[in-house]
C-alpha cells in the first residue's frame, strides 16, 4: 500500500523515536504519511497544517489513489483559493492510527512481524497531535501560520493550541467540540458494534485470514453518514423518491433513493478504509475531552494564549452544533484570547464544512489574509 | 487613509495608540477597522447580528456574535484598555447593569448616546405631539430598537449615582463638536444632538 501512496507523491516520515502515548503505552518508531502543497519559503514561516476528519486522509487537494475522486477540500485549498497554495505551504498528515500510510492497526508490528490489529495501543487526539509535532519539528518549521481542521480535525486544532500555542500563529477549529457528548459517543458505538458483530471481523484478526468485515464497516459508515447530513438536506435531495422504479417493491430491496444512496456510501467506504482503524479513530474521538486531559477548565487552558482563533459553526449541524462551538468561543473570550466566531447559515448538516458554502470561504479568506 | 463617520472619528480620537479595545455592538466593524489600522489597537468586537459578524470576520477583524445584555459577564476584570459602546446603550434591556459591567471589564469606557433632550426632539414632541424622528432617531416608535432613550442629563445623573467619573465629554450638533473636560454644561442638554462620554474610574 505504501508503494501506492509513494506513487501519488505522498511523503513518508519514519519517526525513529519512541512515542509515549496518553494511555502510558509506547510506540517504538512509527511512520507518518503526509502530503504537501505549495512551497516552503526560506524562512519556513508560511506553513499551514490541515488536519483531516475521521474518514479523511492526507489527500486534501489532490485526487485519492483508490477512489480517484478529487481531494476532500479541493474547493478550499489551491492556487488563489482561500487556503492559497501560492502563498502557503500546506501540509496534511494522515493521523496516527489511520490506514493511508501512517502507522495504525493495519501496520506490521515490528516486534512480532504480524499485523497489529487490536494489539495496536489505544491512541488519543493528543497522541495524533504529538506525532504531528514531531513531523513539523523534522521539517524544521518553528511556527505554523495556522492549524485548520473540521470535526475531528478541529479537535486536533484545539489540542495543538492547548499544548503547543508557541508553535502557532493561529488556530481554526471548524464544526467541532471540546469534548465528545453522549450523543457523539452513542453514534460511534453503533458503528463499532456493527463492525465487531460482523463474523469476518474475527476479533480484529481479519487480515491474517484474508477476509474483511465489510458488512459491518459499511453499516458503520451508513450510520455515521446520516449524522453528517440533516433532515432538510435529506428531504431536499431524496424526499420519498424511489430508486429506478415507479412503485414500491413490497420487499427489502432498496426501494427508496436514500437507501440506495446509503448502501453506495457504505460499499465505497470499505474499499478505502480499514475496519480496525475505524474502531481506533472513533475511540480517540470519544475519549477527547480537553478539560480532562489538561486537568484545567477550558478558560484556564487557553488563558492569555497569544494566538488568534477563528471558530466556525453551521446552523444545520446537529452533530457538533453551534452551542458546542460557542462554548469554546466563550471560554476563549473569558481568557482574554483574540477570537473570531462565525456561524454559517446552511441546511447541509455537519458536512457543510466540506461543501459549497461561499460565505464560509469569504470568512476563512479574510481571516487568513489578516494574519 | 480611511475616513470615518463623524461620531466614530471623535471616539477614535479618545483612544490612545497601541491599546486593547473592545467595541460592543460593533456593527460592520467600521470603527474597529480604523482603530486596528490607524491606532495599532488590539481589537475585539461583539455584535448581536450574525450577518454583520461574518462581514467583520471576512474583513479580518476579530469579532464574535454576542449580546451586550447577556455576554459581558464573560470577560475578566479590566481586560481591556477601552470598552466602546457606540449608540447602543439605549437599545439594551438593562442600561444600568451594562454600564456597571463596562466599567468592570474596561479601564476606560467610551459611551455615545443620541440626546433625547436635543431641542429638535423636544420641539417635535411639543408641537406635533408625536414621537420625534430626527437624523439620529430615524425610526418610528413601533420600529425603533431604542427602548431606553435618555437625555445627556439623564445619563450624567446615572453616572453620578453609580459613582462613575466622566473624564471628558464631546458633544455634536449639526457636525460641530464641543469638548468638555468632565461633564458637559447644562446647555449641551438642549443644543447637542449626541454626546460621547469618556468614563474612567
Amino acid at each position: 500500500m505504501n508503494e501506492e501512496h509513494k506513487k501519488n507523491d505522498c511523503l513518508f516520515y519514519n519517526d525513529p523515536e519512541s512515542l509515549l502515548l496518553e494511555s502510558g503505552q509506547i510506540i517504538n518508531g512509527h511512520d507518518i504519511a503526509y502530503k504537501t502543497y505549495g512551497t516552503l519559503n526560506s524562512k519556513k514561516d508560511n506553513a499551514i497544517l490541515i488536519c483531516h476528519a475521521l474518514s479523511g486522509d492526507q489527500y486534501v487537494a489532490s485526487s485519492h489513489p483508490i477512489t480517484k475522486k478529487e481531494g476532500w477540500w479541493e474547493r478550499m485549498v489551491g492556487k488563489d483559493k482561500p487556503i492559497d497554495t501560492s502563498r502557503f505551504f500546506v501540509i496534511c498528515i494522515n493521523v496516527l492510527g489511520g490506514c493511508m500510510g501512517s502507522t495504525g492497526p493495519a501496520s506490521i508490528n515490528p516486534e512480532t512481524n504480524k499485523v497489529f490489529a487490536v494489539n495496536f495501543p489505544i491512541i488519543t487526539i493528543a497522541d495524533m497531535v504529538k506525532a504531528q509535532v514531531r513531523l513539523i519539528d523534522n521539517l524544521e518549521i518553528e511556527k505554523l501560520v495556522s492549524v485548520i481542521g473540521g470535526s475531528m480535525g478541529g479537535m486536533q486544532a484545539l489540542e495543538w493550541a492547548a499544548s503547543y500555542p508557541e508553535r502557532l500563529k493561529s488556530a481554526i477549529p471548524i464544526a467541532t467540540s471540546s469534548r465528545h457528548t453522549a450523543q457523539n459517543i452513542a453514534f460511534h458505538e453503533l458503528g463499532r458494534q456493527a463492525i465487531m458483530a460482523d463474523v469476518n471481523w474475527n476479533s480484529g484478526n481479519y487480515k491474517d485470514k484474508n477476509t474483511n468485515p465489510s458488512k459491518g464497516l459499511s453499516i458503520a459508515r451508513m450510520t455515521a453518514h446520516v449524522t453528517y447530513l440533516s433532515e432538510a438536506s435529506l428531504t431536499k435531495k431524496f424526499g420519498r423518491k424511489l430508486q429506478d422504479k415507479t412503485d414500491l417493491g413490497f420487499g427489502f430491496d432498496a426501494d427508496f433513493q436514500i437507501e440506495s444512496y446509503l448502501r453506495h456510501q457504505g460499499h465505497t467506504f470499505v474499499d478505502r478504509f480499514d475496519a480496525n482503524s475505524y474502531l481506533y479513530i472513533t475511540r480517540a474521538m470519544d475519549y477527547f475531552d480537553l478539560e480532562k486531559t489538561h486537568k484545567k477548565s477550558l478558560t484556564e487552558i487557553y488563558a492569555n494564549t497569544n494566538l488568534k482563533f477563528l471558530i466556525v459553526s453551521f446552523t444545520g449541524d446537529w452533530l457538533y452544533p453551534t452551542s458546542e462551538n460557542l462554548m469554546i468561543v466563550r471560554a476563549l473570550s473569558a481568557g482574554g484570547v483574540d477570537v473570531s466566531f462565525v456561524e454559517i447559515d446552511s441546511d447541509k448538516g455537519h458536512d457543510a464544512f466540506l461543501l459549497d458554502e461561499p460565505e464560509f470561504d469569504v470568512c476563512l479568506d479574510g481571516f487568513l489574509k489578516s494574519l | 487613509m480611511i475616513t470615518l463617520r463623524k461620531d466614530l472619528d471623535l471616539i477614535a480620537n479618545l483612544v490612545e495608540d497601541n491599546s486593547k479595545v473592545i467595541d460592543i455592538g460593533c456593527g460592520n466593524g467600521e470603527l474597529l477597522n480604523f482603530l486596528s489600522k490607524n491606532k495599532n489597537s488590539k481589537i475585539q468586537g461583539l455584535e448581536i447580528n450574525q450577518k454583520k459578524v461574518n462581514k467583520c470576520v471576512s474583513k479580518g477583524l476579530s469579532v464574535i456574535q454576542g449580546d451586550a445584555d447577556k455576554d459581558l459577564g464573560l470577560y475578566p476584570e479590566k481586560s481591556f484598555d477601552y470598552v466602546i459602546l457606540s449608540q447602543t446603550i439605549q437599545a439594551t434591556l438593562e442600561p444600568e447593569k451594562i454600564l456597571i459591567e463596562l466599567t468592570r471589564i474596561g479601564k476606560r469606557v467610551i459611551v455615545s448616546i443620541p440626546n433625547f433632550g436635543f431641542w429638535k426632539v423636544r420641539l417635535d414632541l411639543l408641537v406635533k405631539g408625536k414621537m420625534p424622528i430626527t437624523s439620529k432617531l430615524n425610526s418610528t416608535w413601533f420600529e425603533t430598537e431604542n427602548i431606553h432613550l435618555c437625555t445627556i442629563s439623564d445619563f450624567t445623573d446615572l453616572c453620578d449615582q453609580l459613582n462613575l467619573k466622566i473624564k471628558q465629554t464631546v458633544t455634536i450638533a449639526s457636525n460641530k463638536q464641543k469638548k468638555f473636560s468632565g461633564k458637559p454644561n447644562k446647555s449641551a442638554n438642549i443644543f447637542a444632538e449626541e454626546a460621547i462620554f469618556l468614563i474612567q474610574n
